[in-house]
């Protein structure tokens, strides 16, 4: 484990160059270029508006400003991690098959180099939220600094789940497309959309998804300006560094076998 | 550190033949299914084979190390496990320094991204860091001939300049241990002599190279010593024209073993000089090519074609027992026939392949081919290039003041005119 982690630091330039290229890739083909990064979660920010207009004719209220930005805070968070499966998941089997077969090199390199390259859209997107979150004029103030430690654990987490399910696919073929299903579904098992506070004590089912303490807490610092719920927040970061380590053992226990079986 | 640059000990490696269940919907009734029927364990064990078997052997610092043996041998699954691409099944394997692998040297390629965007995609890919990149993007550029195509994307090259560039970033690596897999194929003729000429330089700055070929001119002219492979086992290993001669000779007991339905096989050629078999002359050197044949039907007017190539296989010279005025025979089946051709070894420097086909003369039916049966090599005194010695000899050498050459040429055009 220790050597193997020395090793992926030797070849921590390839993981920065096969993330410019994925990101270089990516921006190259587009007609929207950089607008890419922001569609997909304005996409989503849009359908959580909706999906909220109706809680609130439902409840015989008005939509408020914090709604909105609460969903808008969640949504991007959530692309970042669907962007890092997907791509992750894809990056043994389709593109870079010839790499995975030729020449050697660690290969967790191509599912973290697609949360990189994910994490870059993220950030361009952030910026353009963060504009947003000035105009309605959210508070600056003392609990924005959770927002790194959410964010970390969220990395971990995609970064894990993205080489469980790298591997996984490169032995099996229908992991892509079961993967798939679960995160185009998943959105409704997470609070994007909604908040668990809605649920009231049912909703403590609801966060035991782990990346549903995450989103709620970065919700809760950046929109309510509330420290995030520890226990949970706690039970998520202990749930990403398991699958963050499980993840890479259970990778780089396979990684052997991938020439021949891809 | 050892002198020791490499080494395999005992290695095997097992290969799964056919389909593995290659998606969890198959696999999970497999794996039920498996629990009542035991027997279909030792059926998946049948699917297996075993590539390469109990291979060891050892590379010092600065040796050049050739493997050769028929396609399927095992010859590029010794180097993926070299390259650590893949793990052996058993066995051990020690590297020692820097491995860079020319196998597939665009592997790295991004079709969308441009020439110099690559160099530095695959430079890393390969092992180099940025900065050393950077420090040898103007030789590789230079060396890949594409100055001018370097900010175009790769998609819009042509396979020769992909290949070209490819290579060009592998030859830079500058590694301790370098494995070269059927590379040099690439590129015009031009660019070919370019590379062997890079890996010459390489050999030479002390690197160890392991060096995988079909064509045997290449690995006789790299490695003093070569590795014979055969079904996963090595069949031999010493100096390289002494494997390469028993590489030929097992091709061809391969052939004869599947000889029952033929009517006739050639089976031995011998190259020898006055005093006996022989494998390396002088330029215009007196040779002689015994050649046996074995009839296993009656067949008649046949003839023996003998036939000399060059070390790319180019036909040097042809010739047959027919048109050499010898006319054709006729054998009995259980009948031998033997033949002797003397040549006068009128060639240049270089390795010569000598091939053997007998043939009916007037329908022109093959019956047997042997190409190549033999290798020899031919040293000469002089330094001559080319396939042919014609013994040259400069018969005139002078220079001429300008005065005279002008009057030369003035006489020359009255010559003319006249």
């Amino acid at each position: 484990m220790r050597e193997e982690l020395q090793e992926l630091n030797k070849y921590r330039e390839l993981l920065f160059m096969i993330t410019y290229r994925d990101i270089k890739v990516r921006y190259k083909q587009s007609i929207m270029g950089f607008m890419w990064a922001i569609l997909m979660p304005i996409l989503i920010v849009m359908s959580g508006i909706v999906v909220r207009y109706a809680y609130v004719l439902a409840a015989h209220k008005q939509l408020q400003m914090a709604d909105i930005t609460s969903v808008a805070v969640k949504s991007l968070p959530w692309a970042f991690l669907v962007s890092s499966i997907r791509f992750g998941g894809n990056s043994l089997i389709l593109s870079n098959r010839d790499l995975v077969t030729k020449i050697y090199f660690p290969k967790e390199i191509f599912p973290l180099a697609a949360v990189m390259s994910s994490l870059f859209d993220f950030a361009i997107a952030a910026v353009a939220l963060v504009v947003f979150l000035a105009v309605v004029q959210v508070h600056v103030n003392l609990s924005l600094l959770w927002v790194p430690v959410l964010l970390l654990t969220l990395i971990a987490l995609a970064s894990g789940i993205g080489m469980v399910v790298a591997a996984g696919s490169l032995f099996f073929r229908d992991v892509k497309y079961i993967v798939e299903v679960l995160l185009t579904f998943g959105i409704f098992f997470t609070p994007v959309f909604y908040d668990v506070r809605m649920f009231g004590d049912k909703g403590k089912w609801l966060l035991l998804n782990p990346v549903a303490p995450i989103l709620e807490g970065l919700s809760a610092c950046i929109t309510r300006q509330q420290r995030p719920d520890l226990s949970w927040l706690a039970y998520s970061v202990g749930f990403a560094a398991v699958a963050l380590l499980g993840g890479y053992v259970f990778f780089k226990h396979l990684e052997p076998a991938f020439a021949e079986s891809i | 550190m050892s002198d020791v640059a490499l080494r395999m000990e005992h290695v095997y490696k097992k290969f799964r033949k056919g389909e593995s269940f290659n998606s969890l919907r198959d696999l999970i009734p497999a794996l039920t299914g498996r629990m009542f029927r035991q027997q279909e364990l030792s059926q998946t064990d049948k699917r297996e084979f075993w590539a390469l078997q109990d291979v060891s052997f050892e590379v010092k610092r600065g040796e050049a190390l050739g493997i050769i043996g028929h396609n399927g041998a095992g010859k590029s699954t010794i180097l993926k496990i070299l390259s650590r691409i893949m793990k052996p099944t058993k066995g051990e394997l020690m590297v020692n320094g820097r491995l860079s692998a020319l196998i597939e040297v665009s592997a790295g390629f991004h079709q969308d991204l441009t020439g110099r965007e690559n160099i530095f995609l695959n430079g890393t890919i390969l092992g180099m860091t940025k900065r050393e990149i950077e420090s040898k993007l103007d030789q590789i550029v230079a060396f890949s001939g594409l100055e001018e195509f370097i900010d175009t994307p790769v998609k819009r090259y042509s396979s020769g300049m992909y290949a070209r560039l490819g290579f060009s970033v592998a030859a830079h690596v500058d590694p301790d241990v370098l494995i070269v897999d059927e590379v040099l194929s690439v590129g015009d003729y031009v660019f070919q002599q370019k590379c062997m000429e890079r890996m010459r330089e390489v050999i030479n700055g002390g690197a160890t190279v392991l060096f995988v070929s079909h064509n045997l001119k290449s690995v006789t002219e790299f490695c003093q010593r070569s590795l014979l492979l055969e079904h996963g086992h090595i069949v031999e290993i010493g100096p390289t024209p002494q494997v390469i001669s028993s590489y030929l000779n097992r091709s061809r007991s391969e052939h004869l073993k599947s000889a029952d339905s033929k009517s006739v096989v050639i089976s031995k050629v011998t190259v020898r000089n006055a005093a006996g078999e022989c494998l390396r002359f002088q330029s215009g050197e007196k040779a002689w090519i015994d050649i046996e044949l074995t009839a296993y039907k009656r067949c008649s007017k046949l003839s023996v074609s003998l036939y000399v190539t060059d070390e790319q296989y180019q036909n040097v010279f042809d010739t047959s027992t027919e048109r050499l005025g010898h006319g054709n025979f006729i054998l009995e089946a259980g009948e031998a026939f033997i033949c002797t051709f003397e040549l006068q070894l009128n060639l240049a420097d270089g390795v010569f392949h000598p091939s053997v086909i007998v043939y009916r003369y007037d329908t022109q039916t093959e019956y047997d081919r042997w190409a190549p049966a033999k290798t020899f090599y031919v040293s000469s005194d002089q330094d001559v290039r080319g396939a042919a010695n014609l013994f040259p000899k400069v018969t005139r050498h002078e220079i001429r003041s300008k005065a005279a050459s002008v009057a030369a040429i003035a006489s020359d055009e009255g010559r003319n005119l006249a």
